[in-house]
């Protein structure tokens, strides 16, 4: 049973950094880089990608048994597609300007390839509890990397975070991190980072076992 | 709303609103297959021509689903065309050309979830127009996509050869190349008005 609880814990860590959907897999990047431009908006799609993640694990996690094989992508494109469109329609009625800011990108969770990518890989072959806490784990790492990159792009492009400024008057704004072009270098450098951690856990796990090699020998 | 040009709307598509450099829309085969510029132009092949297909379903698909008055369906029949004529590009690239089809491997039934396609659809809808327009609009986004696509592929088969640090190499410098590409083309910005 322990051994049990601690897997479905790491089920549920293993989206926030080592299977980390934007900075690991590069999937999602569509909407990533889209709707960043100001932290607000990047957690609002954040939220939205992962209530649709959940509601998607969860119903292909219910059905994965009565889905034939052939028919599978067509048939959780359907679920998605459903999902989307209740999502669509709640932040229309929630906020008509959240709804102008995000456009077509929230229509277009659809094709958000980490959804179906879950669906696939982990939702039809787990149970229903385990796929709801790796859906988790996904969406709070998608909505993670989606605030990094909102909240550099805002304070350096607009001076502001969540709308309040936050420098004072002489500060001259980044306005190519708001453009399009921002983005792409907005998640360039968080990438850098990232990987820069990562080699550097890699080395020192590499000098850990050659130490403990040679004090073995 | 003044009616615009095919001429503009074409080159609006195609250049200053560049689908996958402005947008963001069609990043993972814009990522994925850009490496080789043969593959690239292949792709952008196959990804113009279900945009246009796709394009003049989706426009017959909102005629209909406007006269039963069920706009909430528009997403999920706009997602089933898609991935129908999706099919049917890859059977017939199967029968007609399989070295392509091998070289796309994964990346040919992605491009349902190319989401270029999907927001095509959605902004041609959001945008009310016509049929021959739709056409144009599709095309001109086609085009797009497949500049974008071969520019970057032509920047990085260079890239490969150049001396970058570890760190940097793959995604990372693509990424900024596509930035740098973004940048040049906000030059159109003030094109067709």
């Amino acid at each position: 049973m322990a051994l049990k609880q601690v897997s479905s814990t790491d089920e549920f860590i293993k989206g926030l950094w080592r299977d980390n959907p934007v900075f690991i897999h590069m999937l999602g990047l569509c909407p990533a880089l889209a709707v960043s431009n100001t932290a607000i908006n990047a957690l609002a799609m954040g939220a939205a990608t992962t209530f649709v993640l959940l509601m998607a694990g969860l119903s292909v996690s219910l059905l994965r048994n009565f889905i034939p094989r052939e028919a599978r992508i067509v048939s959780y494109i359907c679920i998605i597609a459903t999902f989307v469109t209740c999502v669509d329609y709640a932040i229309m009625a929630i906020s008509i300007e959240l709804h102008r800011a995000l456009g077509a990108f929230i229509a277009l969770i659809v094709v958000n390839c980490l959804i179906l990518g879950r669906s696939e890989a982990f939702a039809s072959k787990h149970n229903p509890g385990r796929a709801l806490l790796d859906a988790l784990g996904m969406g709070v790492g998608f909505t993670g990397a989606l605030f990094f990159i909102g909240v550099m792009r805002e304070v350096l492009g607009s001076g502001t975070l969540f709308g309040v400024g936050l420098f004072p008057d002489g500060f001259q704004t980044w306005t190519v991190m708001v453009l399009p072009s921002g983005g792409f270098f907005a998640m360039a450098i968080w990438l850098l980072v990232v990987n820069w951690i990562r080699q550097r856990q890699a080395d020192a796990e590499k000098q850990a076992v050659e130490q403990a090699g040679k004090a073995a020998s | 709303m003044k009616d615009p040009g095919y001429w503009s709307i074409f080159l609006n598509a195609a250049l200053i609103n560049n689908f996958v450099l402005a947008y963001f829309l069609g990043l993972c085969p814009f990522f994925g297959v850009s490496s080789k510029l043969e593959t690239a132009i292949r792709m952008s092949g196959a990804v113009s021509f279900v945009m246009l297909v796709a394009s003049a379903c989706a426009f017959g698909i909102n005629l209909i689903l406007e006269a039963i008055n069920a706009p909430y369906l528009r997403i999920i029949s706009y997602i089933l065309v898609i991935s129908s004529t999706v099919q049917l590009v890859e059977m017939l690239m199967r029968k007609l050309s399989p070295p392509t089809f091998r070289a796309l491997g994964i990346f040919l039934p992605l491009i349902t979830t190319n989401c270029a396609i999907l927001g095509l659809a959605l902004f041609q809808t959001n945008k009310g127009y016509g049929f021959t327009q739709s056409i144009v609009y599709a095309l001109g986004a086609g085009a797009g996509f497949a500049l974008a696509l071969v520019l970057m592929a032509g920047v990085r088969e260079k890239l490969d050869l150049a001396d970058v640090p570890q760190l940097v190499k793959g995604t990372a410098a693509a990424l900024v190349v596509a930035g740098i590409l973004s940048m040049g083309f906000m030059g159109f910005a003030g094109l067709g008005r």
